[in-house]
């Protein structure tokens, strides 16, 4: 794109016309912006609207567009035009909507849009239009890594939808834990007892099926590369190495069982105190026929303890409930009453919790004469040839021993998932962990863990999505859950495989921008090797080369420009999105004297949660202060200190920056960008000290998409509070 | 309902023989023999009934307390109890139990069972109250309302009775000049026309209570 035409358009619609002086503007986009086609219409969004603009690309040679008319958020699919860059000023959501009606605000509506179309222009002329990763490979087979349910759910559902699967399973043969189970709870109506595993088909399709190759016996050494062109060493017990080229991976590794050992006071350790895991291991001996303890005694009683070395407050144990291990003692209790109705099954809880149709499953096991009885579990003693559960009945509120031929101590699951790579070396040493993916990342060989080393995914927002594109976590890997949430798990993951590779394929992002087409170009011959892009990328995506200079692996970033607010020599950038479009646009807008009491307050809003939240505020007509000037980022990690520094020394009087919750349970869309944010805005205090400023010139926010109401409220106590300060000192000086 | 002797001819009392019977079992000896009693084991221990009942703070036991008691074996605890005999039938539980256990025909099922075992607490005033309102309303036929409130306040002694007597009086006195209270009622009483009718219903609903707990119904 040798020539830049740019061209203004200009929106009366939505009752734009009615109260904004549109001649000031078009001369706006001519004398200031340098348009060099201006054109206003009545109804830009209609058929007639959008043809006039497509009309202009194609026989004009308009290859920049700048709409002035609604929110950059609606109207997309009118104002589509993928082969010219774009930007719009939000004349409607941003100032009509906002700005309190009558015509005493007429003067301060009209300076919030003429400044509006000022920013559209000066963004657009530093915009190119963005031409896709030239790191695109086309390989669509997906990975699955483990035989679990999970694992060979998500092969089975990519290979059905038509796409190649391998699986690798460590152990000798497929079906992981559901292999090991004599029976599983019911997945649908009459919830009445146990059901076949039904894993044994599940294996057959899988090793049976043209498009899914199996590694048994296998782990992975390396895996490289990035979506649509991993490359996985895979290698076989005996040391046999072979390669497999892959465009997604599917981390179906599930989970190991809780040590027993580690809970001798519940009696893990003694001859008949056994685990869930140990407990099938008896049903599937027994084969039907009445379960019998290790020493071959026929059991006549038994007790299930639930929670044992769950939900532990302490911080001895797992501090988490696993879900599943409720639903399973009742099914293991009925394994008894189903052979022998007059063996005493005793489950002791302190809360069942059945989610779903688990409460249906719950009262067959009470009709089946299982007794359930509140109360905390104290210890479990030996007690020739026998045991005695000593524990706290919780609703007679008394101390009760109960003797018992078996106890089932109902443990938890906890995450293969690798190695923790936020742990120090030291640290990491003596856990003692084995890396599954062996990533061959800078940051680090397996998936970083969000909590109780759990592979990380926010599990509301975006469910098996990952802080490693083109890799999804499935089962209880992700998080603890039974078979039949492990199949959906699976069938969703999957099908986040098959997204990953085909947007791989076509140089795009993959989710939360997916169908983007820009990616983060470096300009190398500035880059001083702070590596602070490389340690900063959410999501791994950076590496080093050997001259210790980033490597960007353009597909798996997600676009986020984590990197670019990170860069401080500003070497790192977007197409249509980079230092400089920003801070044209903090550049453009007109700024009042500082006598003029008329401050200006820059708000650089998330485009994820708080720009939304800003145009529902327009939706519903929430008025706010007309000073603001809001310009949407991809993340606030994408923003660089320096349009911070520019504004205040172009005599902005405040800057709001509004991102998304951060912490533990982060809202954040690209996991780390607004604390990173927050961190370097702590540098910003000293640069305010410096100057002379208040440290309240710049502030900021957490905003949630649902707080419209809110966010108008922010801006306005802002105002007040600048008001309070008085007008910065700087301006005019830029 | 009958009282203990009239349950049976045998000599073995019915508490023994029931103790012998189920041994430890007192869940499936309430399941068998309580009215609705196969209902216990259902309970989720949510304790909605016991937050439901308006004599909650009333009684010893609620029932979801009463229902983990028969999981637990309670059985003597259980069946001298008062908490059933509390129950005022508002149903205020049922209505609200999750799980929809009868839990007003539980209770009362309970203390049928407690009482005919001989295990009921003795002087419990609503037991009490419904011995002596049985009593008076199969005698005739008709409940003699003079007699009953006589009786009532005389369970406690001579003194006690007259004393009671005494700080009614004015309620009394205004009900007989209200003509609402027939001093004569105490000579026999009217009755109902078809007497041994009447007792002939009551031998046929014996009747068929005792089938129903032997289980030939």
């Amino acid at each position: 794109m040798s020539e830049m035409k740019t061209a203004a358009y200009l929106c009366a619609g939505c009752g734009l016309g009615d109260v904004l002086d549109a001649g000031q503007l078009e001369k706006i986009a001519q004398k200031e912006g340098k348009m060099h086609v201006v054109k206003r219409h009545a109804f830009l969004c209609s058929a007639e609207g959008v043809q006039t603009i497509r009309d202009d690309i194609a026989k004009e040679g308009v290859t920049h567009v700048m709409i002035g008319a609604c929110s950059r958020r609606a109207k997309t699919e009118a104002f589509h035009f993928p082969e010219v860059a774009m930007s719009r000023a939000n004349l409607r959501e941003g100032v009509v909507w906002v700005v309190a009606p009558g015509s005493e605000h007429d003067e301060v509506r009209q300076e919030m849009a003429n400044d509006y179309v000022r920013m559209g222009c000066a963004e657009l002329k530093k915009m190119k239009v963005p031409a896709g990763n030239p790191d695109a490979a086309g390989n669509k087979r997906i990975l699955v890594v483990g035989g679990g349910v999970a694992g060979l759910t998500a092969a089975i559902e990519a290979a059905d939808t038509g796409y190649d699967a391998v699986v690798v399973e460590k152990e000798m043969q497929l079906g992981g834990w559901a292999a090991k189970l004599w029976k599983r709870v019911p997945f649908r109506a009459p919830y009445d007892g146990p059901r076949d595993t039904g894993i044994a088909d599940l294996v057959m399709r899988v090793a049976g099926h043209p498009r899914i190759k199996v590694h048994l016996h296998s782990t992975i050494v390396e895996t490289a590369g990035a979506p649509g062109r991993f490359t996985v060493k895979v290698a076989r017990e005996s040391g046999e190495v072979t390669e497999e080229r892959v465009g997604a991976i599917v981390q179906a590794t599930g989970f190991s069982t809780y040590d027993l050992a580690k809970l001798p006071e519940l009696g893990g350790g003694q001859d008949n105190v056994v685990d869930q895991a140990g407990l099938e291991a008896l049903a599937r001996a027994a084969n039907g026929r009445a379960i019998r303890r290790a020493d071959g005694k026929e059991v006549a009683s038994v007790v299930f303890v639930q929670c044992a070395g769950q939900r532990d407050e302490s911080g001895t144990h797992l501090p988490y409930c696993s879900g599943h291990c409720c639903a399973t003692s009742i099914k293991q209790a009925m394994y008894f009453k189903d052979t022998n109705p007059e063996v005493d099954t005793v489950v002791l809880y302190t809360d069942l919790r059945v989610p779903g149709m688990g409460e249906d499953f719950y009262r067959s096991a009470q009709d089946k004469g299982v007794i359930f009885t509140k109360g905390r579990v104290a210890k479990v003693a030996a007690a020739d040839g026998a045991c005695t559960v000593h524990f706290r009945d919780l609703i007679l509120d008394e101390d009760v021993a109960i003797d018992t031929d078996l106890v089932v101590l109902a443990t938890g699951q906890v995450p293969n998932s690798g190695v923790d790579i936020d742990l120090p070396d030291e640290d990491a040493a003596k856990t003692r962990q084995v890396s599954i993916l062996n990533l061959n990342y800078r940051q680090g060989k397996d998936m970083p863990q969000l909590k109780y080393g759990f592979a990380d995914s926010h599990f509301i927002c975006f469910p098996y999505e990952t802080r490693r594109t083109g890799i999804y976590a499935a089962g209880p890997v992700r998080r603890p859950m039974d078979m039949q949430q492990a199949t959906d798990d699976a069938t969703g993951a999957a099908l986040k495989a098959i997204q990953a590779v085909e947007n791989a394929a076509k140089g795009q992002a993959a989710h939360p921008r997916a169908g983007d087409l820009s990616y983060p170009i470096v300009r190398l011959e500035g880059c001083t090797q702070c590596k602070r892009c490389t340690v900063e990328c959410p999501f791994g995506a950076i590496d080093e080369d050997e001259k210790r200079y980033p490597v960007f692996n353009e597909s798996r970033c997600r676009r986020c420009g984590t990197c670019m607010g990170a860069c401080p020599v500003r070497v790192i950038s977007f197409e249509n999105y980079s230092v400089d479009t920003v801070g044209a646009q903090i550049k453009a807008v007109d700024m009042p004297d500082e006598f003029s009491e008329r401050p200006r307050i820059l708000a650089l809003a998330c485009e994820n949660d708080a720009y939304p939240a800003l145009d529902m505020a327009g939706l519903s007509r929430t008025v706010h202060s007309a000073f603001v000037r809001v310009i949407p980022v991809r993340c606030l990690g994408s923003v660089n200190t320096i349009w911070i520094t520019d504004a205040i020394n172009a005599g902005y009087d405040g800057v709001m920056m509004m991102g998304c919750r951060k912490g533990d349970d982060y809202q954040c869309h690209f996991v780390k960008g607004s604390e990173l944010a927050q961190e370097r805005m702590g540098k910003i205090d000293d640069t305010l000290k410096q100057l002379g400023l208040e440290s309240e010139r710049v502030a900021s926010y957490e905003v949630a998409i649902t707080d419209s109401r809110r966010v108008a409220r922010l801006i306005d106590d802002y105002a007040a509070r600048i008001k309070e300060i008085g007008m910065s000192p700087l301006k005019g000086f830029a | 309902m009958g009282a203990p002797a009239m349950t049976g001819a045998t000599m073995v009392d019915p508490n023994t023989a029931a103790i012998a019977r189920y041994r430890n079992n007192f869940l499936q000896e309430v399941e068998e023999r309580v009215e609705e009693g196969k209902w216990v084991k259902m309970c989720m221990q949510c304790g909605v009934c016991a937050g439901s009942c308006p004599f909650g703070p009333h009684w010893e036991h609620s029932p979801q307390k009463i229902f983990m008691m028969i999981r637990a074996g309670k059985r003597d605890e259980v069946l001298t109890s008062d908490s059933m005999w509390m129950c005022t039938s508002c149903y205020n539980c049922v209505v609200r139990c999750p799980r929809q256990l009868p839990i007003t025909q539980i209770m009362h099922g309970l203390a049928t069972y407690a009482h005919q075992l001989g295990l009921a607490p003795k002087m419990q005033p609503t037991r009490d109250f419904s011995l002596q309102f049985w009593d008076n309303c199969t005698k005739t036929g008709r409940v003699n309302e003079l007699k009953l409130t006589l009786g009532l306040y005389f369970k406690d002694g001579l003194v006690a009775g007259i004393r009671k007597a005494w700080d009614m009086r004015s309620i009394g006195l205004g009900l007989l000049k209200a003509k609402r209270l027939n001093p004569f009622e105490l000579f026999g009483g009217h009755r109902c026309k078809d007497r041994k009718g009447f007792a002939a219903m009551l031998k046929k609903a014996r009747e068929i209570e005792a089938r129903r707990k032997t289980g030939t119904a």
